[in-house]
């Protein structure tokens, strides 16, 4: 490993120790998940490292122990997975514009890979390209790996993990927290919540994605020119 | 299923993913778009707060113990973060404390 590399890692390495808990267990409980619904490991792996999307992929077991739907599948999987277009959109400017790290990059763009990529700030003396390579590639590996210790062990836990996901949803507050307090304008934070709570006691639990992002862009377009100004 | 249809489901599972994730960057490769730029700018807070949300989507407000242990410990994660600025104190404090809440260690006097 070049300087240039082994730099670019040790900078990423602790902005991912939240992920590294939490995918660790949550892929756990999901391999555990797919070794109860009799599926194996080398399933578990391709899944875990190839979608890459931890709702979905909770959601897939159930897909496959049931009756094969090719149409219905697809449907579900883009529309669980469509909260992606945002973080494309956001990350337009700050991935490479060629090569092998710009197609990765995308492949592995999962939220908590987006949040930190997005909000880290990263040293001046550290290359971002190879840092977001190290935050994408140290994550999904903490997630493959949780995974399939799970599916391989089964429940061996000898503690109760139970509400370990919320490390999660910690994460995500606190990076909207530090979005909240970095901005001059809170238009977008709070545009953000109001439309998506709004749509979520509308719409419901299953429902409510993509109204919420409809909301949200149709009413950010919507103010551009007030907000441009500022 | 045969493993044929299991091995498509897989794949149709990847295919809707990846189209989620590469979709605008193939679209907007060359030149993107004045509003599509302005999006990229402004669209991130309203991201973090609709992943939040999102978060949230399971819990029940009017039933059972009215999602109460999610917002304390929400509130938790935020008080402390806005006191201490130290990411990985308030997520495993705020973590720790809904675990609590989840196994019946801490119980909510009401």
């Amino acid at each position: 490993m070049s300087e240039k590399q082994k730099k670019a890692l040790k900078a990423a390495f602790p902005h991912t120790i939240p992920i590294l808990t939490g995918f660790l267990f949550l892929g756990f409980a999901y391999g555990v998940y797919m070794h109860s619904a009799g599926l194996s490991v080398l399933y578990t792996f391709f899944m875990a490292s190839l979608i890459f999307g931890g709702s979905l992929e909770i959601l897939a077991v159930s897909f496959l122990i049931s009756p094969f739907a090719p149409l219905e599948t697809f449907f579900l999987a883009v529309m669980i997975q469509l909260r992606h277009l945002f973080y494309g959109i956001a990350m337009l400017d700050k991935f490479p514009k060629a090569g092998w790290k710009r197609f990765y990059l995308i492949f592995g763009m999962c939220d908590e890979t987006f949040s930190i990529n997005y909000s880290a700030e990263i040293p001046e003396d550290t290359d971002p390209e190879w840092f977001m390579f190290f935050v994408t590639l140290l994550n999904q590996s903490y997630w493959v790996i949780g995974s399939c210790i799970g599916t391989l062990l089964g429940n061996v836990l000898p503690f109760s993990t139970e509400g370990i996901d919320f490390v999660m949803t910690a994460l995500f507050a606190v990076i909207f927290m530090d979005q909240f307090l970095k901005e001059k304008n809170h238009f977008s934070s709070f545009l953000g919540l109001s439309v998506s709570i709004i749509s979520l006691l509308v719409f419901k639990e299953k429902n409510f994605i993509l109204p919420a992002m409809l909301g949200i862009t149709a009413i950010l377009l919507l103010v551009r020119p007030k907000l441009e100004k500022q | 299923m045969t493993v044929w249809q299991r091995i498509i489901t897989i794949l149709l599972c990847i295919l809707g993913t990846m189209l989620t994730r590469f979709l605008p960057f193939i679209l907007f490769q060359k030149n993107t778009p004045k509003a599509v730029q302005y999006l990229g700018k402004v669209l991130p807070p309203a991201s973090f707060a609709l992943l939040l949300v999102y978060c949230f989507r399971n819990v029940s407000i009017f039933s059972g113990n009215h999602g109460l242990p999610e917002f304390l410990s929400l509130a938790a994660t935020i008080g402390i973060h806005c006191w201490k600025r130290n990411m990985l104190l308030s997520i495993f404090s705020g973590t720790v404390l809904y675990m609590l809440f989840r196994q019946g260690i801490l119980v909510l006097p009401f």
